[in-house]
Order: structure tokens, then C-alpha cells, then sequence
């Protein structure tokens, strides 16, 4: 079958590879319809999570139509149209059964790397480096999902591909950060970060009944879904002043949630973007922690940040002073989507959430190498790269 | 390969170095205690099952009982209802020093398969087999330097790590 394989810094090829095999008896072999980049998928092809192998598949947001099942796969069947969550959980394991899913003891064949980096294993993740399983991604004709039961979602009939799509990771992210930093009615959110994550964020937090939601993020085009599909208030960073203006538009309090879905490669356009480049490339900080140091500095006192964005080892000049003196509630997770996408598919049968829109560019798997380098230049107001394999 | 590929590599191997080195850290601060008791540490694994469950009738899970009189096994409930611990640790003296890494780095250290055990003995009980990855697709896999530094990492990434 055809494949997107990682071939280096920057570089993908698609190339010729095995088909997937049901290698145990919880496995299903998924044909995949769509499949599309993630901004997550940048650290990887940038060299920021080591643990990449060449010729890796990359991909870990997918829906799909089951090819073949595994002896003890029972609720799913040859000609299902799901969506997979993008982590890989046993839902038997105790964070699993705390609906802790990405926390799951059982989905990650690798857990020395990510203990010693971090002091203990999250889950595995499709196409996502070895340190998070191994697993091949989801950017080929086919995939195999292991414990299928647990991560494979059956679509409603009243929702379409495109939209199904982004259960598997943008909107379980988003869903993930609302629920978990506990969005309550009337709260005023500000999510830093307008892509897919972010939006999703945002809406989930309008669903959780939030008073006013804030996207900030400095391109023009996402800021314009923000605000005419999502329905939320937006500031472009590079054209106000951020914490100035959360206070203007929050009585001089700062907003009661802030959720950041940026991740390890923030930017501004100050002299702070500089400072975290330089010591990136030299190796002393292996992130940049611009925007989760925004975000904690605009919190009101006594408020929640949650991190969304995906960050892999160490940030330099992290508030902690902040979040101590402010009394702050810092948490952050990868997404727990076993837990929410069932809501989230029937709240899209609803026409509740809508996802389709962030579908800017459609192309076949074969161009995918062409589609990853504008999704990474954000040209031609690229929000999301989305693959046809077969196409 | 570029150079923040190499970086991004070392990153990795030094994660694991640096995880060798608190251990060994932590082996030197005891090494006074340890002189005078010599006491090799319990590995544990919580397993989300009743202890009747977990070791019905004193049987041991396979991959355990597989280690013979290697290790020693203790089974408890856990605390708060969280299931129950497994724990094993070896009955020879645990290596330490220089020499400990090379062993660590070529699959020949105690510890590891006692890792392994544990952790297979957990899913076993949890979901009823062992997480299978080979085969799987794959493209083409530079045989370069850091590559073989990362494969020897994975192979070894089932039996190492904090446990």
C-alpha cells in the first residue's frame, strides 16, 4: 500500500510499505477515507520529539470505513464508517476506567522512553514517534487500531466524512481542555491558538455555557473562522496588545479560564519570540513557552490554565511565581477522546459542532508531502491539509 | 543526517543516560545502608483486578512464573481498592557501576527481564494478551547511526525505564 513516511528533518516521502496485519485479537484493519496534518505533527517533522525513525508513518487523526476485524473485536464490522481516536487505550486499566484515557498503562509498548523522560508513560498514539508507541499513522490506504472496541466510534448516519473527521483528535482536544480545567456557565475563556485545537476549545467551552469566549492567534483567516464559524470574540496578537485587552474586555480582572493550543512552537512578535529561538536551536530549552507564559501572566487570580498544545521536555522562564502567588490551577493532558467523542458525534449530528470548515485543502495521499509543506508555511490560508488515500 | 537530527537523537540516548545516572546516584547516596544490608529493590506493577483475580489459587501469571527462583513475588491488595500490587524483585545482588550500563545497553541486565515480566503479567491480566507491533508497515529505514541507536532504544524500551 501507499504511505507517508517521515524521511528526515522536514522531509516526508510517500512511499511504497506492507500492508497492516490484525496482529492481535482486539485489532481491526481500517481503510482510510481521511486523514489529515495536525499542528502536532510539526514537532515531529521538525526534528523537536526525537524518538522519529525514518520511514515511520506519520498521521493520527483519521476516519475511515473497517476492512477486516480481529476474533475478539465485537462491536464493530466489516463496512462500519468510524472515526478512531488518535490514542490508543485498553479502557480496562485504572486510567481508563478514571476515563483518563490517554493515561492508559496498556497502549504503549515503549514505556521506558517516556518514564525517563518524563517519569511515566502516557498512552500510544498513531504515527506519533516511538517514545509514543511506534504505532504506523493513519497517512496510508490502511491502519491497523488496536483494542478496537475502545477507539473506534461508529458515525451517525446524519454526519458526513469531513466533519466525523475531526472527532478523531481537534475537537477531543478541545473537549478535553474545557471539561478538564472544569468551564463553567458564565466563565469568560481566552484560548490562545486559533487552529483546529483552538476552535474546538472555544466551542466546547460556549457548549459548557461560557459567557465569552476569546481566540487569540495572529492569522487572518483562522481568526475569521473563530469568530464567523465558531461564533467567538478573537484578538490578533500582532495587532493589540493581548493582556491589555483581556483585561479592557474583562473589567481589569483577566479571564476566568485560559486554555493554550499552541504548543512547543509559539511565536511573537517581540523580542521574547528571539530569546526562546535562539535557545531552542542551541539545545538549552527544548521548547518555546511563549504562549502558556501569556496565558498564565493574563489569568485572573484564583483562575485555571489548561495546556493544550503539545510540549515535549523543558521550558525556560516559566512563570511558577504566577501560578503560585495567583493561585492558579495548571493542568494539562493529551486528549482523552474515548470520553468525548461519542458526545461530540451526536452534538455534530445536532449541527452543534462544526469541523468541516477547517478542511481548507483536500488532495490525495500522493500529494501529501506538498500538503504538509503549506500546512507548516500556512500558506494559501491552509488551517488544515486533509488526505484522500487512494484519491 | 542533519545535525538537529543528531541532536535530537543524543537527546534520547542522554535521556537515558540521565535516567542511568540518578539511579546510580540513588545507588551511591544508599551505598552506606547497602554496605551494611545488602537489598535489592521491589519492582511493582498495580494491576486493576482483585487480588483473587490476580493470583488465583497462589498461581503466578505466566510471564512471572517463567523468571523461576530468580525473583522473589509478592501479591497485595492495593491501597483505596486500586487493585493489586505485584511485586518482584531478584534474589542476586542488583549489578551497579560502569559495567551496569553495558549490560543495560545489550539486553543482558537482571533487571530487564524482570521489567519485562511485570508488565506483561499486567496486560495479561488487564486485557488477556500482550500488545503485538511486528510487523508493521514501514518505509525504508536508514541504516545510519542514529537509527541503530534508536532501534536499540525501542527493543529495550519494554524492559527498562522508572519501574
Amino acid at each position: 500500500m501507499k504511505a507517508l513516511c517521515w524521511t528526515g528533518i522536514n522531509k516526508t516521502a510517500v512511499e511504497t510499505v506492507p500492508d497492516p496485519q490484525i496482529l492481535n485479537a482486539e485489532d481491526m484493519i481500517l481503510k482510510v477515507k481521511l486523514t489529515t496534518t495536525c499542528g502536532s505533527d510539526l514537532h515531529l517533522l521538525g526534528g523537536y520529539i526525537p524518538t522519529m525513525r525514518t520511514g515511520d508513518v506519520l498521521g493520527h487523526e483519521f476516519m475511515g470505513e473497517v476492512a477486516e476485524v480481529g476474533p475478539a473485536v465485537r462491536k464493530h464490522n466489516v463496512g462500519d464508517r468510524v472515526v478512531v481516536c488518535s490514542f490508543i487505550s485498553c479502557g480496562r486499566c485504572w486510567y481508563c476506567e478514571q476515563k483518563l484515557f490517554s493515561l492508559c498503562d496498556n497502549g504503549n509498548p515503549n514505556p521506558a522512553i517516556t518514564e525517563v523522560m518524563w517519569g511515566g508513560a502516557p498512552s500510544g498514539c498513531y504515527g506519533y514517534s516511538h517514545a509514543l508507541g511506534g504505532f504506523a499513522g493513519s497517512h496510508a490506504d490502511y491502519v491497523r487500531v488496536p483494542f478496537a472496541d475502545e477507539g473506534a466510534f461508529t458515525i451517525p448516519d446524519g454526519v458526513d466524512d469531513m466533519t466525523a473527521l475531526f472527532a478523531s483528535d481537534a475537537a477531543a482536544a478541545g473537549w478535553t481542555g474545557a471539561d478538564q480545567i472544569g468551564v463553567k456557565p458564565g466563565d469568560v475563556v481566552a484560548v490562545w491558538g486559533a487552529g483546529a485545537v483552538g476552535q474546538m476549545a472555544a466551542r466546547a467551552s460556549m457548549l459548557r455555557g461560557a459567557g465569552r469566549v476569546i481566540v487569540i492567534d495572529r492569522l487572518p483567516e483562522r481568526l475569521a473562522q473563530a469568530e464567523n464559524v465558531i461564533g467567538a470574540e478573537t484578538i490578533n496578537y500582532e495587532a493589540d496588545s493581548v493582556a491589555a485587552s483581556l483585561r479592557e474586555r474583562t473589567g481589569g480582572r483577566g479571564p476566568d479560564i485560559c486554555i493554550e493550543a499552541v504548543g512547543m512552537e509559539s511565536d511573537s512578535p517581540g523580542p521574547q519570540y528571539f530569546y526562546d529561538k535562539v535557545k531552542q536551536q542551541l539545545r538549552l530549552e527544548s521548547d518555546r513557552g511563549i504562549a502558556i507564559r501569556d496565558a498564565i501572566h493574563a489569568c485572573r487570580k484564583g483562575g485555571g490554565v489548561f495546556i493544550l498544545g503539545v510540549y515535549g521536555g523543558v521550558v525556560d522562564k516559566f512563570p511558577l511565581g504566577a501560578v503560585m502567588n495567583k493561585n492558579l490551577t495548571l493542568r494539562g493532558a493529551q486528549q482523552h477522546g474515548h470520553r468525548y467523542i461519542p458526545e461530540i458525534l451526536s452534538r455534530m449530528a445536532r449541527g452543534e459542532v462544526k469541523t468541516a470548515h477547517l478542511a481548507t485543502h483536500v488532495m490525495p495521499l500522493s500529494k501529501a508531502p506538498d500538503g504538509y509543506r503549506m500546512f507548516k508555511a500556512k500558506d494559501d490560508g491552509c488551517v488544515r491539509a486533509v488526505f484522500q488515500p487512494g484519491g | 543526517m542533519k545535525t538537529a537530527a543528531k541532536v535530537a537523537m543524543a537527546a534520547a540516548g542522554l535521556g537515558f543516560a540521565v535516567g542511568w545516572v540518578r539511579q546510580s546516584r540513588a545507588r551511591a547516596e544508599t551505598a552506606g545502608s547497602a554496605r551494611r544490608e545488602q537489598r535489592n529493590r521491589w519492582r511493582t506493577v498495580t494491576v486493576n483486578k482483585p487480588v483473587g483475580e490476580v493470583a488465583p489459587d497462589s498461581s503466578l501469571p505466566q510471564p512471572l512464573a517463567a523468571l523461576g527462583d530468580s525473583v522473589e513475588v509478592r501479591v497485595t491488595a492495593a491501597a483505596d481498592g486500586k487493585g493489586t500490587e505485584i511485586g518482584a524483585r531478584l534474589r542476586s545482588p542488583e549489578p551497579s557501576g560502569l559495567g551496569s550500563l553495558a549490560d543495560r545497553m545489550t539486553g543482558r541486565d537482571p533487571r530487564q527481564p524482570v521489567r519485562a515480566a511485570l508488565r506483561e503479567s499486567k496486560q495479561l491480566l488487564e486485557v488477556g494478551e500482550v500488545l503485538r507491533m511486528e510487523p508493521q508497515p514501514a518505509g525504508h529505514r536508514k541504516p545510519d547511526p542514529a537509527g541503530k541507536m534508536l532501534d536499540a532504544i525501542i527493543e529495550r524500551a519494554g524492559a527498562e525505564g522508572v519501574l
